[in-house]
């Protein structure tokens, strides 16, 4: 009999194959995307299911993120490895400038702030013609080299994206855990009584803030890398919407939802451009969305808590309140 | 003096929830604040903690203002509260809403936490074990590992208190503690505040629980309206005509 323990090894050995068993580009490339945008939403997560504060604007760091990286190697002969901390650190950055009156902002104000806050830079990287090309883009960004590793083929990417994921997942782990993972429960649990509880919730959210954009930031510079290209189209509105529904059809605050989330949009996306033009002759983008749409509202009606919940959840689940015995 | 209230006044549109409220909490006694409902009680307290500002009047702890401080600033000063509607951490077990409550006592970042870095695992064993200390007091360590939502209502109140104590605060702001509790329940909670009281603790109470006001209350400040009509201990409170009047109706005598 398999114990539970030596069932997740297991599952990483066989994930860890799986770049033998797949000899097609393409599978390969979507589960780096998916690695990628895991990563993304690992941070969101954090952000969305402990903070309780949620953005529409993330594609704007993975953008910043990239486009660090693609200006820095091609126009400043940075080295690889510095461009790409550049990447991270540059959006964290602006997370911290933004994030102080941004993070005032509540609810739908703050969707909207943040939403703004993306369409400025898609904007920008579209108009800064001189530094970003403009909506043609940049091209010619080298492979990640770090040491005397080239990271030149898709394979030696996926374990690099993977790898990745693996050390936010146990960091994120290691955060939930802690004195500052209560605390972020404490925020999403009782405002006032974290308050109460001597948190500081507003700058704890800016924190949170701080830590989705350096991932977002880290996700993009890994893109720029791997594609060797860079242009505006990846890092519009659209996209930071499609971070948001992958946190939550994943399911907010649970450990595996970021990645579920991730598969599930990346694949469904794939899958429907695939079968509708089978099922539908002819038929254009807009079918994609629509039986996007109607697929994610069935599932969230059926799982409302995401895909992530069952099983082991960093929250344990809250259980209704039992009628106090005489 | 531990705690100073002076002409508090806080308007709601044009009504005065507060008006010109005073009052003065010695160290290590138990002060009540009394009154009919909406008579401005929670708003003092709201008012105390930071999470509502003062149109007039100043609030001094331990001889300083507390002005413009925020809730969690209010909280590191020394002043922690419970809720009249519990505000537990549903999602967290019993042990770690105590844990999360002594949050001041820690030092653990976000990076250091994040790193899992030496010397966390020990900060936390000593938080938790205080914790579990904490618990034992309240007679709740036998749940300690059970999610705070599926405790009975008169136990989430006493884990509240504990949540409230934890980080050891100089005074708590008790919101309606036995309100839901039974009179068993009612008891062990008086046994429980008088206990704090003999450790050095200083409480202030909103209560409509005369019993329990009466038994553990050094002083008493009666509200009606957002004013204060009397103060005094239980003995001359209980024989104020004015405070009959205006609480429990002409005819009634005061529990």
């Amino acid at each position: 009999m398999w114990s539970k323990s030596l069932l997740w090894p297991a599952v990483i050995l066989l994930f860890l194959a799986l770049p033998f068993v797949i000899d097609s580009n393409y599978y390969l490339s979507i589960l780096i995307v998916i690695g990628l945008y895991t990563i993304i939403v690992q941070g969101l997560g954090i952000l969305m299911g402990y903070a309780g504060q949620v953005s529409f604007g993330h594609a704007g760091f993975f953008g910043l993120g990239g486009y660090t990286v693609a200006i820095l190697t091609t126009r400043f002969d940075w080295s690889p490895v510095f461009a790409l901390i550049a990447a991270v650190i540059l959006p964290g950055l602006i997370a911290a400038i933004i994030g102080r009156p941004t993070l005032k902002l509540r609810e739908l104000y703050l969707a909207l702030g943040t939403m703004g806050f993306g369409i400025l830079i898609h904007t920008l990287f579209n108009e800064g013609r001189e530094l970003t090309g403009g909506p043609s883009g940049i091209s010619g960004i080298p492979y990640l080299s770090i040491g005397g590793l080239s990271f030149d083929s898709d394979i030696k990417f996926f374990y690099l994206v993977w790898a990745v994921v693996l050390l936010v997942l146990i960091g994120i782990n290691n955060l939930i855990r802690s004195r500052v993972g209560r605390a972020l429960r404490a925020i999403s649990e009782s405002e006032h009584a974290a308050e109460t509880a001597g948190i500081d919730t507003g700058k704890l959210k800016l924190k949170a803030f701080i830590f989705s954009a350096l991932l977002a930031g880290l996700a993009g510079g890994l893109y720029a890398f791997y594609i060797t290209f860079i242009s505006p189209s990846p890092f519009g509105f659209h996209t930071s919407v499609q971070f948001v529904l992958m946190a939550v059809v994943g399911g907010l605050g649970t450990f595996l939802g970021p990645l579920l989330g991730a598969a599930l949009v990346v694949l469904l996306g794939e899958l429907l451009r695939w079968v509708i033009p089978l099922v539908i002759p002819g038929a254009g983008g807009e079918y994609e969305i629509i039986f996007f749409g109607l697929i994610l509202v069935f599932l969230m009606i059926f799982r409302p808590k995401g895909l992530g919940a069952f099983g082991k959840n960093l929250k344990p689940p809250a259980v209704k309140p039992s009628v106090a015995p005489e | 003096m531990l705690l100073e209230v002076q002409g508090l006044t806080k308007h709601f549109g044009g009504v005065a929830a507060v008006r010109d409220v005073g009052f003065e909490v010695s160290e290590g006694t138990i002060f009540a604040l009394i009154g009919p409902n909406g008579a401005g009680k929670t708003t003092v307290f709201n008012l105390i903690t930071g999470i509502l500002r003062p149109d007039s009047g100043f609030i001094h702890f331990l001889g300083k203002p507390l002005d413009g401080l925020k809730p969690h600033q209010v909280s590191a000063a020394g002043i922690t509260r419970t809720f009249q509607n519990l505000q537990l951490f549903n999602g967290m077990t019993v042990l770690e809403n105590v844990m999360t409550g002594a949050y001041l006592n820690g030092k653990t970042g976000f990076v250091r936490s994040l790193l899992r870095m030496p010397g966390i695992n020990a900060e936390d064993k000593l938080i938790s074990k205080q914790a579990l200390t904490l618990l034992s007091e309240v007679g709740l360590e036998s749940v300690a590992d059970i999610p705070a939502a599926a405790l009975p209502f008169g136990q989430q109140r006493l884990l509240e208190i504990a949540r409230s104590l934890a980080s050891g605060p100089r005074l708590i702001l008790l919101d309606e503690p036995a309100a839901g509790l039974n009179s068993a329940e009612t008891k062990t909670l008086a046994i429980f505040l008088k206990k704090l009281k003999q450790n050095g603790l200083s409480m202030v109470l909103v209560e409509h629980d005369m019993e329990t006001v009466m038994e553990v209350a050094d002083r008493i400040l009666v509200l009606n309206f957002g004013e204060g009509i009397s103060e005094g201990t239980p003995a001359e409170i209980q024989a104020d005509p004015e405070v009959i009047r205006a609480y429990l109706g002409e005819d009634d005598q005061i529990a």
